[in-house]
């Protein structure tokens, strides 16, 4: 069993009991546990399912690379799925739940996958589930999805908040341990400002438990002393709980500090983004033990012999009673000695190399323990918890040549660095043989925007692994980095490190080196994903080479630890079966974050009402007191409908068409584009963006234009008023604002920096108000002030003027196809003009009208929709719009395109009408059927629906449709399938529903 | 998350604030090209490991288009200027040049 000891444990407080539950029943701890020593300290070794074949998993590792013990933390919104046992800090009433079984840890029905094992290999997915055909809809991936997924996700909206911070830095040192704590001295001794951040809650790493002497020092010591030191430089800034997430471009780094995990009554975000930009980036990130891989390495109770050695040191836990230790190095020893110290019963140490160790050995071997040379591990039995091992030859197939029953087993394959930052922004890796890891290749180190490096890995994570030489590095790359970074490195001696000797490893990736299938099938590689030896064999022999590719045909690393324990031993396992060098193989691509951040973290303040900025108009609050349902248009809000007592949003758009086609209505319209136009070139600069003619536009006259892309593709539309002789007002979507002035300053600074014309976005400067209807003028006169006749303000023109006392331009402008003025206004005069309007406007039937209402009357005219009738794939020429396409001008963009066979294509869909046989409304963006079906098997098509509304004045659906020959298909009859199931009938018609000449909109 | 000085208003901008526009010094064709011709603007785009130019927008910041030459590999800077060229100034040339001996502006091999 695993238990609490009476000694040790330098990071618990034993005098403070902490309590807790896991999976509902009540546990105790000390406070500076984390989740996972106080679980081992419950005897909890089984703490999880694997993701395939639901083996029990227990806690393999004592840090970030933990692959096994991930747990659903928390209740209701402050439930989250995932979090690695070993990374949690142990704080009064946590809850925790194990994850991926069912119905409980302890018996699991998918289990049963296990015994399947043999079926389910590499690639089992991809082979089975290809036929019969229907069987993947129907049967497999309904079984799949419900299958897949580790954890829950949460089902409530997260109660805590986040937040982002930024800051600036000479050199960033990522981690805290003796590495880290060095390299941060020398180089704030230079004057660099020095951020150092680590990601536990301590200081030092793993040196207080791997021991030594720092300048004559216990770890422990020489760690608070240089603490100390740091912390009185005012150049220093430290944060434990922080880690280096990501190393981007140009010295951007990431990190992730947990606030308030630990202790979650405390106020304020539970998670800090740091975003950092740093002339220097040193990773000083440690090394992570490799597994090895031996049948039955999976069982609960196979530990990283380095883990086992931190449960005893830093929390005073003991994961076994009688442990076997198996390496293929030396540091081994030292968990094997500390455990013996610590009153466990070390039954072997079975050392893989023939020769055995170093002084660490001889140690051991001085305080009793028995060594096994040559020796491995056959296997490992034991269902939920290691019962038996098999000890067998290392070079052999594994035939057993005794079994010892014990408890608890501690691997060490040796050790990788962590590269990954280093990594992430292109630090290339060589291949060290002798001590069988991949470390940075500092000439390949990172660039940044000079050419030089802005990155240096140091200590572990260069591939030291020795004290004297982690400390000897880490103090150059601090000095370096300072130098780098502009500043003068003081010429101070490096911490002197002393260690033991230790005898060099032989690497071995697999136990027994011959072991037999049936072994190599119970030896896992990737823990959570249930990736085996075998796996990767396998996927070796079909033909996938490259790392890459088996691991996602294995799905090798791809699990929520990304590898960090199986990455090395599978890739080694892959080079073997493919008789290649493991340099030649290769590694697969280190990507940020290093372990899982937050959602939270990520969005930061970024949510909820902030999540966006909301565009509000000068009327937007009128809208909002009489009833506005709101549509969101850009970041806009705009009034839908206005429904009154007792209608329903469809009466309220029914009522808004008839009253403005048989009254008056008003539209709040000032989220429309507004862009100026001006210069010398204004009216040649718009002959290149629309494609009608704009410079002959004369003053005071509007002129309906169309914009396209370079492409020939519709993008925007709207009305063009001259203002003056080197003035132009263009009106856009209001989607479309932004966008089309960035558009006409692209091609201004880009290609026609020579022509003289200045644009300014003018949106936000005017509210802009239509009224429209049969009694829009009346309505106007009634306000007094300006001559709005036909005669003084004809159709398609506009004028300047007062109404009601306020200074107003009008447009004669229609988008419904009624007498209509849009007034534009200053924006601080908006609303006044707005309530003006609808005060004088009650005695004439006034009623505002929403986007609905707009958008029916413009499809009962025919109007085209950015949007609805485009959609990035559609000409002008599609849409029988080529009456405002001229034909005199030499160039406007898109023209040429336009003039590509596909453009030309007499086969293209144009626009038609749509008119239901039934009166009824057409689903939108349904499909018209063809004879025949396509390779696929789908019914062909010749058209599709791009609006469709309901017509309150026609009394009948009413539809525009893109089809093929449309046009000349006049009174034909096509047929769109619904996904109702109803086949919905409607006749080609011509797309103007009312008013076919424009009388109304011209008098 | 590159930083690129931005010639026009002189603040060092961080990518957050800049917009990028694709490969620069690409010459337009309009009506009159040749299919090919037209093709290859529209569509053709060198996609090199190592130097390139590149048009962005200080887009929130003074709005201003302007070229940077940079590595794609390295992420090495050579220099910014004005998008109101048809092709590199003699500066960023020489600036290339001086980093990446034998480099030549659009080599015809």
């Amino acid at each position: 069993m695993s238990t609490r000891i009476a000694t040790q444990g330098r990071l618990i407080d034993r005098s403070k009991p902490v309590r807790f539950t896991f999976n509902g029943k009540a546990m105790s701890g000390f406070a500076g546990d984390t989740l996972a020593s106080a679980l081992l300290a419950n005897d909890q070794m089984l703490v999880g399912r694997s993701f395939k074949y639901h083996r029990p998993r227990g806690i393999v590792a004592s840090g970030a690379e933990e692959p096994n013990a991930l747990v659903g933390l928390g209740q209701g919104a402050a439930f989250e799925p995932n979090q690695r046992a070993t990374t949690t800090e142990l704080f009064d009433g946590l809850s925790a739940q194990s994850q991926n079984h069912w119905p409980s840890l302890e018996f699991d029905v998918g289990a049963v996958n296990s015994g399947f094992a043999r079926f389910l290999p590499a690639g089992f997915y991809y082979k089975t589930f290809i036929h019969p055909r229907p069987f993947w809809k129907h049967i497999y991936e309904p079984f799949i999805r419900q299958s897949a997924g580790l954890g829950k996700a949460p089902k409530e909206r997260d109660a805590d908040t986040y937040e982002h911070f930024y800051f600036f830095a000479d050199v960033v040192v990522i981690g805290g341990g003796v590495a880290g704590l060095a390299a941060a001295k020398s180089a704030a001794e230079s004057g660099a400002k020095v951020l150092l951040i680590e990601q536990t809650a301590h200081w030092g790493g793993r040196a207080p438990v791997d021991g030594g002497e720092i300048d004559g020092m216990s770890p422990e010591a020489w760690i608070a002393q240089t603490l100390d030191a740091l912390k009185s430089m005012p150049n220093v800034t430290l944060r434990p709980r922080c880690m280096g997430a990501g190393v981007y471009d140009h010295g951007y780094v990431l990190g992730y500090e947990r606030l308030t995990d630990h202790a979650p009554e405390t106020a304020g975000p539970r998670h800090r983004l740091w975003r950092i930009r740093a002339a220097q980036v040193i990773t000083a990130t440690g090394a992570i033990e490799r597994p090895l891989s031996f049948a039955g390495n999976d069982v609960p109770g196979v530990m990283l012999a380095s883990a086992m050695r931190d449960y005893v040191v830093n929390y005073g836990v003991a994961p076994g009673q009688r442990v076997i230790v198996v390496t293929n190095n030396d540091d081994a020893y030292r968990t094997a000695i500390t455990l013996k110290r610590a009153g466990v019963e070390v039954l072997r140490v079975l050392d893989a190399r023939a020769s055995g160790g170093g002084a660490l050995m001889e140690e051991a071997r001085s305080l009793g323990l028995r060594i096994d040379c040559g020796r491995a591990v056959a296997k490992v039995s034991g269902g939920k918890r290691v019962t038996k091992v098999g000890i067998c030859a290392q070079e052999g197939q594994g035939a057993a040549l005794e079994e010892v029953a014990c408890d608890a087993v501690a691997m060490s394959g040796g050790w990788s660095p962590v590269v990954h930052l280093w990594s992430h922004c292109g630090g290339k890796l060589t291949w060290d043989d002798a001590l069988a890891m991949f470390r940075p290749d500092p000439k390949r180190a990172p660039t940044g925007a000079d050419g030089q490096p802005f990155v240096a890995a140091a200590g572990a994570a260069n591939g030291e692994l020795s004290l004297g030489a982690v400390l000897t590095d880490a103090d150059g790359a601090g000095k370096s980095a300072a130098k780098s970074a502009g500043f003068k490195p003081k010429r101070t001696k490096a911490p002197r490190g002393d260690a033991t000797g230790e005898a060099p490893l032989a690497p071995i990736w697999l136990m027994p080196r011959a072991a037999k299938v049936s072994l190599r099938m119970k030896a896992w590689l990737d823990y959570q994903n249930d990736v085996k030896v075998s796996d990767v064999q396998l996927a070796a022999r079909e033909g996938y080479e490259s790392v890459e590719h088996t691991k996602r045909y294995t799905t090798l690393g791809m699990a929520t630890d990304q590898g960090k324990l199986s990455n090395i031993n599978g890739l080694a396992t892959l080079a073997d079966a493919l008789g290649a060098e493991i340099p030649t193989v290769g590694t697969t691509t280190f990507r940020p974050p290093y372990t899982p951040i937050s959602f939270g973290a990520i969005a930061g303040e970024a949510r909820g009402e902030v999540f966006q900025p909301l565009r509000r108009t000068p009327i937007h609050d009128w809208h909002e007191a009489h009833g506005a349902e709101w549509e969101p248009v850009g970041h806009w809000r705009r009034p839908y409908t206005y429904r009154q007592a007792g209608e329903t949003t469809h009466d309220a758009v029914m009522r808004e068409v008839n009253n403005t086609r048989q009254a008056v209505g008003m539209l709040d319209a000032s989220t429309l584009g507004k862009i100026i136009v001006k210069g010398p070139d204004a009216g040649r600069f718009l002959d290149m963006l629309y494609t009608n003619m704009m410079s002959t536009l004369k003053p005071g006259k509007c002129r309906y234009g169309l914009m396209c892309s370079e492409n020939g593709f519709l993008i925007d539309d709207g009305v063009v008023a001259r203002i003056d002789e080197q003035t132009f007002l263009c009106h856009t979507t209001t989607g479309g604002a932004e966008h089309i002035h960035a558009h006409m300053e692209e091609w201004l600074q880009t290609e026609w920096w020579d022509w003289q014309v200045y644009t300014a976005n003018v949106t936000e400067q005017f509210a802009q108000i239509a009224v429209v209807g049969p009694k829009a003028r009346a309505l106007l006169e009634s306000l007094g002030g300006m001559d709005v006749s036909k005669e003084a303000l004809p159709f398609m023109t506009w004028a300047d003027g007062t109404l009601a006392g306020i200074p107003v331009r009008i447009y004669r402008i229609s988008f419904s196809g009624e007498l209509s003025y849009e007034i534009a206004v200053r924006a601080g005069q908006g609303r006044a003009l707005w309530d003006r309007l609808a005060q004088a406007g009650a005695a004439f039937g006034v009623m505002p009208y929403g986007t609905e209402a707009l958008h029916i009357m413009r499809a009962e005219k025919g109007f085209i929709m950015i949007g609805d009738e485009t959609d990035g794939t559609v000409i002008p020429q599609d849409l029988g719009l080529s009456w405002a396409i001229s034909k005199k001008k030499e160039d406007y963009l898109g023209k040429r395109a336009q003039q590509r066979s596909h453009m030309t294509d007499p086969e293209r869909w144009k626009l038609v009408g749509l008119e239901t046989e039934d009166s009824g409304v057409l689903p939108d963006g349904a499909y018209a059927v063809a004879e025949g079906r396509n390779a696929n098997g789908q019914r062909n098509v010749q058209g599709r629906v791009t609006s469709t509304y309901h017509s309150p004045t026609l009394g009948r659906g009413i539809a525009m449709g893109l089809v093929l020959h449309g046009p000349d298909r006049m009174g034909e009859v096509l047929e769109f399938p619904g996904t109702d199931g109803k086949i919905h009938k409607a006749r080609i018609v011509d797309p103007v529903f009312y008013d076919k000449d424009g009388e109304k909109q011209n008098v | 998350m590159l930083i690129l000085h931005c010639p026009y208003c002189g603040v060092d901008a961080e990518e957050t604030e800049l917009s990028p526009g694709g490969e620069a010094h690409v010459k337009r064709f309009g009506p009159g090209a040749s299919d090919e011709e037209f093709r290859d603007y529209l569509f053709a785009r060198e996609n090199p490991k190592g130097v390139h130019f590149e048009r962005w927008r200080h887009a929130n910041g003074c709005g201003k288009w302007f070229h940077a030459a940079r590595c794609t590999m390295t992420l090495e800077v050579f220099g910014t200027y004005s998008a109101q060229t048809t092709e590199p100034p003699k500066e960023i040339r020489d600036a290339i040049t001086a980093k990446r001996p034998g480099w030549t502006w659009r080599e015809v091999e």
